[in-house]
């Protein structure tokens, strides 16, 4: 199932599944990334699932590139294995406080922004991956009616909580942080809580997503 | 209440608690983080009698300014730095790579780094810090680790869980040594990337940015073109990584690197060259060789061994 393995500098294997984007291939990804993670190989750092790729980094003082290719290799995937996924309903408020791309949408897209939100809300969402800041997840598909473009120059701060749009993609900013994804709203829920080790993220890889509107007033009085 | 600790008069521009660093969190968006420069963060804590993996306070460019309370202490500071010790009335050069024993009232200001970025700060004892995930390190993007996962400002005080009993002092002659050349892998997406882009990545020369950061190393100099895409679909990083962005200059991902990106990856540094890139100030020449993994792998060997060797020494 993974199409090519290599490395990636001296530290990591590159595991390639593939190019296209779709949640086929990416629960392959996900599988191999649970399987490895249960197996607990010694000298295996980390694991950083995406869409089609899976890498594997390693402590050089322990093992190489060989020796893990190789345990990779001799993993075994079953296709039928259950995935322990969850599906998650997220608040989003998106009143003109928060939606501060909404007329780069409504331009770019060229619909109504009743329109655009009746698209976006009510959906379900998979979430490919989590990460590039801590707990950020990259849920899809939009429709593609859906689909814009980054901002041509990334904001500097984009606030916390903010739910934002790319191509096909939706995400969550789980901290304050530059960026240059379409906002459309926030949420007041925490996706993010370093205070909770064992399970920091609300939204894992596999799990399905549906934002569900909710009013300025119901954002201030959020309580989890 | 604790009867040793260190107020901190000065913090200096980016002092930081640091240790080993923090595994098996890529995939939920958490670095690595740790002491950027592993070896003289090692040195420190043999040096002061610790565990080796012990917490330490890593600072860049300028130092903190510290002020000690309580019962004597060994301290010791890695790295190219300049610092100076007040005791009573009087005032000392310190060297580094030498354990000093410090007591009640004596002050250690840690001026500045020379013609490098990191320094290393390491006590003889356990200083109180929170773990998260088995790791005091700071992570100041999300917020993570010990400090409330913030730089350490003035006024704050720093308490020890315990002193050392062993108070010999120690001393090792080290010498850190510079390097023009950073050795680097072909990354995956070097296609990408012209023959002029290619040659121009491996035979001219880069000048590290003054935005570099514990995240990344930012670098100028000629444009690396790319002829296929600009971006990928994200997926996972390492410390090491050099991505080309549109702009064509290219950034190495360092210890607090964002765990996903989506610009072509054009190379990964060789982890042999790793402590010195890290180590490499804004304004200094960078120039790029390619070596094969299998090197790679065994100059990283060779590398830690000398480690080994340097630690047993002291």
């Amino acid at each position: 199932m993974i199409k090519n393995i290599s490395n990636l500098g001296d530290a990591a294997l590159y595991c390639d599944f593939g190019n296209e984007v779709n949640k086929s291939i990416n629960s392959k990804v996900i599988k191999y990334f649970k399987a490895i993670k249960e197996k607990k190989f010694e000298g295996i750092n980390n694991l950083t699932p995406s869409y089609n790729k899976l890498i594997i980094s390693y402590d050089l003082k322990k093992i190489n590139f060989k020796e893990v290719k190789k345990f990779v290799e001799n993993i075994n995937i079953e296709d039928s294995e259950k995935t322990n996924s969850k599906k998650l309903e997220i608040p989003v408020c998106c009143h003109e406080n928060f939606s501060m791309d909404i007329k780069r949408l409504e331009e770019i897209l060229k619909l109504s922004r009743e329109k655009i939100l009746e698209n976006f809300l009510n959906k379900e969402y998979f979430c490919y991956m989590t990460g590039f800041i801590a707990g950020m997840p990259f849920l899809g598909d939009l429709d593609e009616n859906m689909r814009a473009q980054r901002l041509e120059t990334p904001r500097v701060k984009v606030p916390k909580g903010s739910v934002a749009l790319t191509e096909q993609f939706a995400n969550i900013y789980t901290f304050e942080s530059p960026g240059g994804w379409n906002i459309l709203g926030n949420t007041p829920l925490k996706v993010f809580d370093s205070s909770k080790e064992d399970k920091p993220n609300l939204i894992n890889p596999g799990d399905t997503v549906i934002f569900k509107e909710i009013t300025l007033d119901h954002y201030k009085n959020f309580n989890e | 209440m604790s009867n040793n600790y260190l107020d901190i008069i000065r913090p200096g521009i980016n002092t930081t608690f640091q240790d080993k660093g923090r595994n098996h969190l890529y995939h939920i968006g958490i670095p690595f983080s740790g002491a950027m420069d592993n070896r003289n963060y090692l040195i420190a804590n043999k040096l002061v009698n610790n565990k080796l993996d012990a917490a330490v306070i890593e600072f860049a460019y300028q130092g903190p300014y510290i002020k000690y309370t309580g019962e004597k202490i060994n301290f010791a500071v890695t790295g190219d730095v300049i610092f100076t010790i007040k005791k009573k009335d009087t005032k000392i050069e310190g060297n580094c790579y030498q354990s000093y024993q410090i007591e009640r009232g004596d002050e250690i200001n840690i001026i500045s780094t020379n013609k490098s970025v990191y320094g290393y700060l390491a006590l003889g004892g356990e200083l109180d810090l929170k773990f998260q995930w088995n790791s005091c390190s700071i992570n100041t993007k999300a917020n993570i680790g010990s400090n409330d996962g913030k730089k350490l400002e003035a006024g704050q005080r720093i308490n020890f869980k315990k002193i050392n009993s062993n108070k010999d002092i120690k001393k090792t002659n080290y010498i850190n040594t510079k390097i023009e050349n950073i050795r680097v892998m072909k990354g995956t997406n070097f296609d990408y990337f012209s023959e002029h882009g290619k040659q121009i990545f491996y035979e001219k020369e880069f000048i590290v940015s003054k935005l570099s950061d514990r995240m990344g190393m930012r670098l100028e100099g000629p444009k690396i073109e790319n002829i296929v895409n600009t971006n990928i679909k994200s997926e996972g990083l390492i410390k090491g990584v050099i991505q080309v962005p549109a702009d064509g200059n290219p950034i190495i991902m360092l210890s607090d690197h964002g765990t996903v990106g989506g610009y072509p990856k054009i190379g990964a540094v060789a982890s042999v060259d790793y402590d010195r890139l890290v180590q490499m100030a804004p304004g200094s020449k960078i120039k790029f060789k390619e070596i094969n993994l299998s090197d790679a792998e065994t100059l990283f060997k060779l590398y830690e061994i000398e480690t080994q060797i340097l630690l047993s020494q002291i």
